[in-house]
């Protein structure tokens, strides 16, 4: 059996998903075994090679968020959404409620201890977009992980699932969690 | 009263005459998700999540409001039933702004559960995301609306069995709200006596105890069942 490739990549989330996915320690050389990392927030690589599996953090809240998703999507066999915010926006898609705009405000001018006066950045970010949403919202995802974060130990079943060409069973209570 | 036969799923369950059919199947140890249901209070019917395959009839009926008669045939667990409950529970979970992560009720939360139960990965429906209130006023106790559920739970014990109906809902559909007498903030209100069973009895992480923060919250819904089986009033 060829070796597989693996892709791990960071949008819209706060890196614990990827935290979680460190977490299954001693593990990881199981699955280095089966496949090689080739694109990760630890690989330096910038576009996503054509790979295997991808595991995809975090919401989609800011155009280049997009533009990597269907790239990813595009290069991906398999697709997994990995942890709340990339499967249901979780945290960052608290904004949805107020609207972007009031979110900056809130953010960068009315907040308790500042000034009011303060600009609110607009050169050099990314541009945001006006509501985040998941991942399923703009590609076909082919496996969802909720959790906040997904446990190490359900990252590391998914993952030796896929590289054994088997079926994850996900939808059973038992491994579903959120928050 | 008066026993009689009611068929569950094939399955010959005798119950009395004046029984739901919820009580009949979980009696007979037949599993319903429910969210609105609470031993001992008034059924409504609201989540329908207990809706079952009644024969006879075209239409799916809610187990909870349903009572039984005689050679009832009763159908619980079809692919039908599993792909309405599925849909049901992601609604509920797209119609407010359920954010796990951040909840006092994470971990012991009703919504979570039925969500294992049903199988639910994602939500297939797009999130809503309204604009909903967080009434903090009361020293004690607050209301986040982005947590409702809409079950009433909270209506219903606080009027039929603390008494006071400090709760009640205003608007309808999509719309609908939990206020505090007459929608004033609940710390102004002149009916509320701070008893805390809307606390216990909230399915999710709608009202909470201020001083619990995220995933610290233990409910005891058992002690409202109880305290109204004491009392020898409510349903069983």
């Amino acid at each position: 059996m060829s070796k597989k490739r693996i892709a791990t990549v960071w949008l819209g989330g706060c890196s614990g998903c990827h935290m979680s996915l460190l977490d299954i320690d001693e593990r990881i050389l199981e699955v280095a075994k089966l496949a090689d990392i080739v694109k990760s927030p630890v690989v330096d690589v910038k576009e996503c090679p054509e790979v295997d599996i991808c595991l995809v953090e975090g919401a989609v809240y800011a155009r280049e968020h997009l533009e990597e998703l269907e790239h990813l999507r595009k290069s991906s066999r398999v697709l997994v959404a990995l942890g709340d915010c990339a499967v249901n926006g979780n945290v960052p898609a608290m904004r949805n409620r107020v609207g972007l705009q009031a979110a900056l405000e809130r953010a960068y001018r009315a907040f308790e201890t500042g000034d009011g006066a303060g600009p609110v950045p607009s050169v050099g970010v990314t541009a945001l977009l006006e509501r985040v949403t998941p991942l399923h919202a703009h590609v076909k995802v082919d496996y969802f992980l909720p959790g906040c974060p997904p446990s190490a130990d359900l990252i590391h079943f998914v993952l030796v699932e896929l590289l054994h060409d088997r079926v994850p069973d996900l939808a059973s209570g038992a491994k579903l969690k959120y928050g | 009263m008066a026993a009689l036969e009611i068929f569950v799923n094939d399955r010959k369950v005798a119950c009395e005459s004046g029984a739901t059919v919820l009580q009949a199947c979980r009696a007979a140890g037949v599993n319903l998700p429910t969210l609105c249901h609470f031993k001992g209070l008034s059924e409504v019917g609201a989540c329908r999540l207990c809706l079952v395959e009644l024969e006879g009839s075209p239409r799916l009926a809610a187990a909870c409001t349903l009572h039984v008669a005689p050679n009832q045939r009763i159908r619980t667990d079809t692919e039908r039933l599993r792909r309405y409950r599925r849909m049901t529970v992601e609604l509920l979970f797209s119609e407010r702004n359920h954010v796990c992560s951040v909840c006092s009720a994470n971990g012991d939360c009703e919504l979570q559960e039925l969500g294992y139960a049903v199988g639910m990965d994602h939500v297939r429906f797009p999130f809503l995301n309204p604009i909903c209130n967080l009434d903090a006023s009361k020293s004690e106790f607050a209301i986040d609306h982005n947590r409702c559920v809409l079950c009433t739970r909270c209506v219903r014990v606080c009027a039929e069995v603390e008494g006071a109906h400090n709760w009640d809902v205003q608007g309808r559909g999509f719309l609908s709200r939990i206020v505090s007498d007459l929608n004033q903030p609940w710390a102004e209100s002149t009916t509320c006596t701070t008893c805390g069973k809307c606390i216990d009895v909230c399915p999710v992480g709608a009202l909470w105890p201020k001083h619990k923060a995220q995933g610290q919250f233990e409910k005891r819904p058992e002690f409202v069942s109880e305290l109204i089986a004491k009392r020898g009033r409510g349903r069983p």
